[in-house]
């Protein structure tokens, strides 16, 4: 291959907050691809840019502070690193914390790649007092330093260069790693077990080809989990090299009094900091860091709770009460979208419409609802693209760790459960979405799993139809109930499920660096919200049309039986015929003859409202006007009617057209209740019985799956029977309720289902999407309907048993939550009880 | 928190050397870095962690003979801000109680 035309693959490595992104963003441009590595959920993204020598492809390995096998991303690094040996790597270093960058460093550079260093954010460096030599630095390490300025996209051409010479070298396809580049790091007193080590590694021929030989010396000794699986994979004798390395550890304790891996850590460190010295002139000693006197006010022991509380009701009221209110622009927009796909159908039926039609819309109006999140996300991502950035978040989980630590949590679930709804009106989705970021496994499942049992937007018109038919007088103490007794129960579910299923899980310690506070970019905030909110409507715009079909099916059918059917036919004619008596003077009555005619006129009529309605300015109404003049000019007249028939006609029109649309809601509304749901509904009514609910809140409540807001639009439906249409659904609740026997301990009993009732269709989505397994999101869906009905059953009983009024059940329920939850926080958690345990469990993984 | 305040109970109380706050532990004694007091520094002697956590404390600048110097804690008394050389780094005192240090 000559060097003329050559693509390259470079690792982009470096820890967390030393500007990976802003450099990955500044060599990349808008070239960029997010993925999953295969496997496991850890975003893999990259990207690609021309030089004059051919494409470089940049893949952004996930942010680590080092090379080990403790964590999943470390893991995935590495296995990425040996299996698709980058031709180099450039290496992201915060100038700022050198010493602790060159770590890293070392690592990559005894895994014998070439590496190119970006030494970045040096400006922030220099402001505090730091002068980097970057050209001794280079010398020193053996390889090209470019010092750079991510952010202000300082450094990109020298680093295009530098890749293009670090990567120049030729490489066979199955060679094995080429011999270290750079600095080699000196173990001084264990470098003879290393050497020996080295030789019998050097046996296997597969090993040769597979590591890079000094390394996997060195991770040996270190005492490396996944270093020994590699060796036992490619070396025929492995037991044989382990034992050998067990004694040379041996013999290296007992002369030296320290672990070859303590030891390792020593020596790394006296280089790095000896390079240090001999790079870094410090130019103003011992001031005081600028972030700190920040901090000095922010996370002052008192008043940091104020300035969180004032953060997260920010982020509350930008993204959830602004970004509702930016929907109602995009709405308009979808519902267009919608009308055009509606044109494109066959035209709908006087009461029933094909399947074709049907299900098409059913699978729009799914996506819409979900789409009709994008304005709220993308504010939500800007804003806490905004906290990342700028190092707050990291102050967040600081202030409230304590609180979550005792319920199995971490400081990072606050944010998920504020989006969830803490504050009654948020929703589960983007909550599911921000769990992304905690870094402990174990605590990140338990916060998706409990994110869905805030109030979400959605559950508030069934708890304000309750509150107010069967606790007029409590209305107050009803709501504090409500808001905040789900996080009491979140928390309580989140232990109980931290202590036992999620027991194994790998757990993190809350080790974490905090950040000097960076402004953010511009560019940098809007790239992660726009690729966020992308990843959103990519992947749940694929599993939401195959699982919108299911919930179709169930919902829709066996359909009505015949003689519902035949009773709405009729009253369908009955109502044509009514208006055919009212045109007949009329000189149109002839050409609406025929039902097919009506039929038409109706649906004409309909898009042409809808046409009207869209058109924003007076030049494209009349343009409407003019296409549908244009279009049918037989029928235009009645549309826009200028002579006294044509405007009965219109008015008779609106009529039918009016009971037409009751028709069919009634229809598809009792089809809910014949559907494979109803029948379920009726089905489980033997087993709700003991949380008192009969089978019409059940099938309200199986509705409610597909969205929460239907439920109470279905139990419109079915308490209308033989009810006077002229009453409100409360005074149709509460009449029927007088006859069933519905009281207020029933209306408790829902609240509280409703409280920890699985999330909706959307959310399971999100959870198998941040989970990546369906096992985690049919979980989702069964645990909380069992634990939701044993909690209601339970309390319904006894409270009945006790003969507690509904008011006195929510009391007596209130502080025995209370009290367990407080209860539970000083069980001590599992994994603290064994650290070691969980610790090698972590390892084995 | 029931459980640290009885080790402070338990711990003898002594003037810590660099500052005038209070700290724990003997002098040249080792002590655990829970028991250094705010604004004090100490140097690490030890960790008694093992894994993950050690290989976390490792990386993030805690090694063998640090300087480390305790500058917060959260307002319900866990974890702990400290500075180990020129940044910053919090822990629970679950993990700081691995850590055995000396007063610098």
């Amino acid at each position: 291959m000559s060097p003329a035309k050559k693509n390259i693959m470079i690792g982009l490595a470096g820890q967390q907050n030393a500007g990976k992104s802003t450099i990955f963003n500044m060599l990349t441009g808008a070239n960029q691809h997010i993925a999953n590595y295969p496997g496991v959920t850890v975003d893999k993204k990259t990207g690609n840019y021309r030089d004059e020598l051919g494409r470089v492809e940049v893949v952004d390995l996930p942010g680590t502070y080092s090379l080990t096998s403790f964590s999943l991303e470390e893991r995935v690094a590495r296995d990425f690193l040996l299996r698709e040996r980058p031709d180099a790597i450039l290496n992201v270093i915060d100038a700022s914390s050198l010493r602790r960058g060159l770590y890293f460093t070392f690592q990559i550079l005894e895994m014998s790649f070439p590496v190119v260093m970006a030494l970045n954010m040096v400006d922030v460096a220099t402001a505090q007092g730091r002068k980097i030599d970057h050209e001794k630095l280079g010398r020193l390490l053996g390889i090209e330093v470019v010092p750079t300025v991510g952010r202000k996209g300082r450094g990109k051409l020298e680093l295009r260069q530098a890749l293009r010479r670090a990567a120049r070298e030729e490489r066979g396809e199955d060679e094995g790693f080429q011999d270290q580049h750079g600095l080699r790091i000196i173990y001084e007193e264990l470098e003879e077990h290393i050497a020996s080590v080295h030789e019998q590694l050097l046996e296997s021929e597969n090993l040769v080809k597979a590591v890079p030989l000094r390394w996997m010396a060195v991770k040996l000794l270190e005492g490396d989990s996944e270093a020994l699986k590699l060796l036992r994979r490619h070396h025929a004798r492995a037991d044989a090299v382990m034992d050998a390395v067990s004694a040379a550890t041996a013999v290296f304790q007992g002369k030296m009094d320290i672990t070859p891996a303590d030891y390792i850590v020593t020596c790394r460190d006296r280089l790095a900091a000896s390079l240090v010295e001999q790079c870094v002139e410090v130019t103003r000693a011992d001031t005081v860091r600028f972030s700190e006197k920040i901090d000095r006010v922010l996370l002052h022991r008192a008043f940091a709770p104020i300035f969180l509380v004032l953060t997260v009701y920010m982020i509350y009221e930008l993204s959830i009460v602004q970004g509702y209110k930016l929907t109602f622009l995009t709405w308009p927009a979808l519902a267009w979208v919608r009308t055009v796909v509606a044109g494109l159908l066959p035209d709908p039926g006087l009461l029933h419409d094909t399947i074709l039609r049907s299900m098409s819309l059913w699978m729009v109006d799914s996506v819409n609802t979900l789409l009709n999140y994008v304005p709220i996300f993308l504010i939500l991502f800007a804003l806490i693209a905004i906290l990342e950035d700028s190092g707050y978040m990291a102050r967040i989980a600081f202030i409230l760790d304590r609180v979550f630590q005792s319920f199995g949590l971490h400081g990072q679930s606050t944010l998920p459960f504020i989006l969830g709804g803490v504050f009654t009106g948020g929703c589960a989705v983007p909550g599911i979405m921000a769990t992304k970021g905690i870094p402990d496994e174990r605590s990140r499942l338990a916060t998706i799993l409990t994110v869905p049992y805030m109030n979400c937007l959605a559950k508030i018109p069934l708890y304000t139809l309750l509150v107010s038919i069967y606790f007029a007088a409590y209305k107050s103490y009803l709501m504090l109930f409500i808001s905040t007794i789900t996080i009491i129960m979140a928390m309580i579910i989140a232990k109980l499920l931290t202590s036992t299923i999620l027991r194994g899980r790998e757990t993190a310690p809350f080790v974490m660096e905090m950040p000097n506070y960076h402004m953010p970019t511009l560019m940098g905030v809007l790239r992660r919200a726009v690729d966020r909110t992308w990843v959103y409507i990519k992947k749940v715009g694929t599993i939401v049309v195959a699982v919108a079909v299911v919930v179709y099916v169930l919902l829709q059918f066996p359909g009505l039986p015949e003689e519902r059917m035949s009773y709405f036919d009729a009253r369908m004619d009955e109502a044509i015929a009514t208006f055919r008596g009212n045109i007949q003077e009329t000189p149109y009555a002839e050409i609406l003859a025929d039902d097919q005619a009506v039929l038409n006129l109706l649906n004409i009529a309909n898009t042409y409202r809808e046409a009207k309605l869209a058109a924003s300015t007076q030049e494209a109404s009349s343009a409407v006007d003019d296409r549908y003049e244009a279009l049918h000019p037989e029928i235009f007249p009645l549309l826009r009617p200028r002579d006294a028939d044509a405007r009965t006609i219109s008015r008779h029109l609106r009529g039918l057209s009016s009971e037409r649309s009751n028709l069919r809601t009634a229809i598809r509304e009792e089809t809910i209740v014949y559907s494979y749901f109803g029948t379920v509904g009726r089905a489980l009514e033997p087993v709700t019985q003991y949380a008192g609910f009969d089978w019409k809140i059940n099938v309200a409540l199986i509705s409610s799956f597909a969205a929460r807001e239907s439920s109470v639009a279905t139990l419109g439906v079915l308490f209308q029977e033989g009810a006077d249409e002229s009453l409100s659904l409360e005074e149709r609740m509460e009449r029927s309720g007088e006859a069933t026997g519905f009281t207020p301990l029933h209306a408790f009993a829902l609240i509280l289902f409703f409280a920890l009732y699985p999330p909706c269709l959307a959310t399971t989505i999100m959870v198998k999407v941040q989970t990546g397994s369906y096992k985690w999101m049919f979980f989702s869906i069964i645990f909380p309907t069992v634990f939701g009905l044993a909690v209601a059953s339970g309390v319904f009983t006894i409270s009945t048993w006790l003969g507690l009024s509904g008011i006195q059940a929510m009391v007596g329920f209130y502080f025995l939550a209370l009290g367990t939850a407080i209860g539970l926080s000083f069980l001590p958690d599992p994994a603290w009880k064994e650290p070691k345990a969980a610790l090698t469990r972590a390892k084995e993984v | 928190m029931l459980h640290r305040f009885r080790k402070q109970k338990a711990m003898p109380v002594q003037e810590c050397p660099s500052c005038a706050h209070t700290t724990q532990g003997g002098n040249g004694e080792d002590q655990t870095l829970t028991n250094v007091a705010n604004g004090c520094r100490c140097r690490i002697r030890r960790h008694r962690a093992h894994g993950a956590i050690r290989q976390r404390l490792l990386d993030l600048g805690f090694v063998p003979n640090a300087e480390i110097e305790m500058v917060r804690c959260a307002t319900l008394g866990d974890p702990l801000e400290l500075r180990v050389g020129d940044y910053y780094v919090t822990l629970r005192k679950r993990e700081a109680d691995l850590i055995d240090v000396r007063a610098a």
